[in-house]
């Protein structure tokens, strides 16, 4: 072709600058998340067997079937290539035990997708984080259900037993030492995961590993999981509480690297999620020690996405020439 | 340590493709089409009619306000019409079309000599505002009026900006390689009107052999070259300030609140030919490039030769065309055709492929934050973009600051729902004004 024909100036784009943009997209940073969740995820197939597989599998069909189906019903885009629906199905089957029945997950996921997404509109204007919204909607639903937890699979199969912190809730500290064997053996199987617990819950490393990823990529803000963890760690100490029991255990490490980041739902300035996460983390203490519930983060991070609008109306970025 | 400010982003400078050519000079256009606003401020009226005949360099459309620029004929030859025709800013706007007789005769008695150093700062501001000398980055406001503060306003700094901060656009680079004495005395000039001692040349880490030229040329002028980090919007005036004299401009305030005038490296080439030789702003280097472009280029063209001629000795276009931008990428102006003319603000000529451009569709605000920390204006570029989308323009210019945003395209370029801030932006700002204005 001629350099002259080929000048096809109809089919010109005009639109206001820039005119270039960077390869960054919703859906990069979504399939990232799930993907530095994977090894976590694999882990708590390998302790819990089949039936942590199938729930994961269940979640993550339900999740972006029922996003497709709202998405058609309304007549707007349908965004399930974005990697949102797939990982608020993943986050959830991480904060269940593996062992519930299939009705139970089906429903969590449902009322995270289409009450706590998208009666809000949709990615982006949800309120609250929709995978926390589907574990509380099961905790009110089928409290028993969602407290039995199943012992590894590597282990004895089909038993049950208490997570760490609904023993030291029921039991006590030293009862808790005493299942473990002794304290250093209790801190090597909080970190490596091997206890019962939610999906997510068992395996600080992996998850941590997943996190240390999201904030080399600059999806997460590293101030948001160390000071969420911190602050727990801080408080529990001051309440005369084993500090590093309390910062491995229940879903803090899941929740403060995966839940307390998730962008939506937390303040846009890094100052404002520094308040978040120290709200965070003072509520989950306040619960863990004073609550009716062993574990406190779901909630935690629930009532601190309630205030995100006001923290972001109070913490706003310094204005360039407002100083002289 | 490379200076600079807080925010900004790193888009890849995609200058490669032009940084290491030397500028080469475009045959003369047998037609040019000059329109009588190139600048920002009030229109020229114009001097000649059809069938005058004109030099190169000779007045065509006189300034009669104070913020306005006049022009001049950037060949010589017979003026065929004076008419309504496209402007890659205005839309469209009066232009003369001069018909070259392919002689490219100066107007008599140019180019001149003249000994810059016994002149006064009003004299050499006479001859800039007679030179038809307008900001040469693309914001084409009037040196003369830049150079002339008022009173009350202390100015203790100049600084020429060779930061050249935008992806693509390598014509700044070439000319401080390739005219380095001109740059230098261009800035001893402007130095000499303003009455200041201090002066600094900025230049982006990124073109080491111009920061090696400049600090050269500039041995024992008292005029000091600063590395700057390779960042973007490193070149806007507000971020370049501050990196270098650690001044922050009020917000809603200019450079001269902080004591500091910029000019571009091309307008004080231009400042140097006129005081010397007496030349007005009839030509200036352009960076033709873009991945439609067959033979990106620096070259040296004409005020009034059209978009399409540039490209065309370019080599022409090798794939579809997605987007033409006036200047470069991140703040530009896309162009409807390739049939504007070039005018004293045209940096660059971007031919974007669809590959370039990278846009896909908008999706709502998924509050990342990547805009706010990219923002070197401190602001929350995602809440502009979300009342402007919502019409709320009077919140976004009341409570989120929509006058303090400069329109860089920073918010824009790292948005990974691909939202058009910086469309919304400048909405707000119209509708704001159009609300004020009715008032």
């Amino acid at each position: 072709m001629s350099a002259e024909a080929n000048v096809q100036t109809r089919m010109l784009t005009v639109s206001a600058s820039p005119h270039i943009r960077s390869d960054e997209s919703i859906a990069r940073i979504m399939w990232t998340v799930n993907a530095t969740l994977a090894p976590a995820a694999l882990f708590s197939v390998y302790r819990f067997g089949m039936p942590a597989l199938t729930t994961m599998v269940l979640c993550i069909v339900v999740a972006v079937a029922t996003e497709y189906l709202i998405q058609r019903w309304r007549d707007k885009p349908v965004t399930i290539n974005d990697g949102s629906a797939f990982l608020t199905g993943l986050l959830l089957a991480m904060n269940i035990p593996a062992t519930l029945p299939w009705y139970m997950p089906v429903f969590g996921t449902v009322a995270a997708i289409a009450v706590a997404k998208h009666t809000m509109g949709g990615l982006g204007y949800n309120i609250f984080n929709p995978a926390l919204i589907g574990r509380a909607v099961l905790l009110a639903s089928w409290p028993v259900a969602m407290t039995t937890w199943p012992e590894m699979a590597s282990k004895v199969d089909g038993v049950t037993s208490a997570t760490p912190l609904g023993i030291l809730k029921m039991q006590g500290y030293e009862k808790l030492v005493a299942v473990f064997g002794d304290k250093a053996e209790m801190y090597k199987s909080l970190f490596i995961g091997t206890r019962s617990g939610s999906m997510g819950e068992t395996s600080a490393l992996l998850l941590i590993a997943g996190g240390l990823f999201l904030i080399y990529r600059g999806y997460i803000n590293w101030q948001v999981p160390v000071i969420m963890i911190g602050t727990v760690g801080a408080l529990t100490a001051v309440f005369g509480q084993d500090p590093i029991m309390h910062m491995m255990s229940g879903g803090l490490i899941l929740g403060a690297f995966y839940m307390a980041t998730d962008m939506v739902t937390i303040p846009i300035t890094v100052k404002g999620q520094m308040v978040f996460a120290a709200g965070a983390g003072a509520l989950t203490v306040l619960i863990r020690l004073l609550g009716g519930y062993p574990e406190g983060v779901c909630y935690a991070i629930l009532l601190m996405n309630c205030v995100t609008p006001l923290i972001d109306l109070w913490i706003k970025p310094a204005k360039f020439g407002a100083r002289r | 340590m490379a200076k600079t400010f807080q925010g900004g982003v790193h888009p890849d400078d995609r200058k490669r493709m032009t940084a290491a050519k030397p500028v080469e000079v475009m045959p003369l256009p047998a037609r040019v089409i000059i329109p009588v606003r190139q600048h920002i401020g009030a229109p020229c009226t114009p001097i000649v009619k059809a069938g005058d005949l004109v030099k190169k360099g000779q007045m065509i459309a006189e300034a009669q306000a104070f913020v306005a620029s006049p022009v001049h004929a950037s060949v010589s030859g017979k003026v065929v019409e004076v008419a309504e025709y496209p402007h890659p800013v205005f839309g469209s706007c009066t232009a003369i079309v001069i018909e070259s007789d392919g002689l490219d005769e100066w107007l008599d008695g140019l180019p001149l000599q003249r000994e810059w150093k016994v002149l006064d700062a009003a004299a050499i501001k006479d001859i800039i505002r007679d030179a038809g000398i307008v900001g040469m980055g693309g914001a084409t406001f009037p040196t003369h009026v830049k150079l002339a503060p008022p009173a009350e306003k202390k100015i203790d700094t100049f600084i020429l900006n060779g930061a050249e901060c935008e992806p693509y656009l390598t014509a700044d680079h070439r000319v401080m390689l390739e005219e380095a004495e001109r740059v230098i005395t261009g800035t001893q000039i402007v130095m000499k009107v303003l009455g200041v001692v201090k002066g600094f040349i900025g230049i982006e880490a990124n073109k080491p052999d111009a920061i090696e030229a400049m600090r050269i040329a500039a041995a024992g002028t008292g005029i000091e070259v600063v590395a700057l980090e390779t960042k973007y919007p490193q070149g806007a005036e507000k971020t370049l300030i501050k990196a270098i004299v650690d001044r922050e401009v009020p917000s809603g305030g200019l450079p001269m609140d902080v004591g500091v005038v910029v000019q571009n490296v091309g307008t004080v080439v231009a400042v140097a030919n006129a005081v010397e030789k007496g030349i007005p702003l009839i030509e200036r280097v352009v960076t033709v490039t873009g991945g439609a472009v067959a033979e990106p280029k620096n070259i040296r063209l004409r005020v009034g030769c059209t978009f399409g001629q540039a490209v065309e000795f370019c080599g022409g276009l090798k794939e579809q065309l997605a987007k033409i931008i006036m200047g470069g990428p991140m703040m530009g102006m896309a162009q409807r055709s390739l049939e504007v003319p070039v005018i004293k603000g045209v940096s660059g000529i971007l031919a974007l492929s669809a590959a370039d451009v990278n846009a896909g569709p908008e999706r709502p605000c998924i509050r990342c934050g990547r805009c706010v920390k990219a923002c070197p204006m401190g602001l929350t570029p995602n809440m502009l973009s979300i009342l402007g989308e919502r019409g709320l323009y009077q919140t976004a210019k009341e409570e989120y600051d929509l006058l303090d945003c400069v329109e860089c395209g920073s918010c824009v370029y790292v948005c990974p729902a691909k939202r058009n801030i910086v469309h919304y932006v400048k909405l707000s700002k119209a509708q704001t004004a159009a609300a004020a204005a009715k008032k």
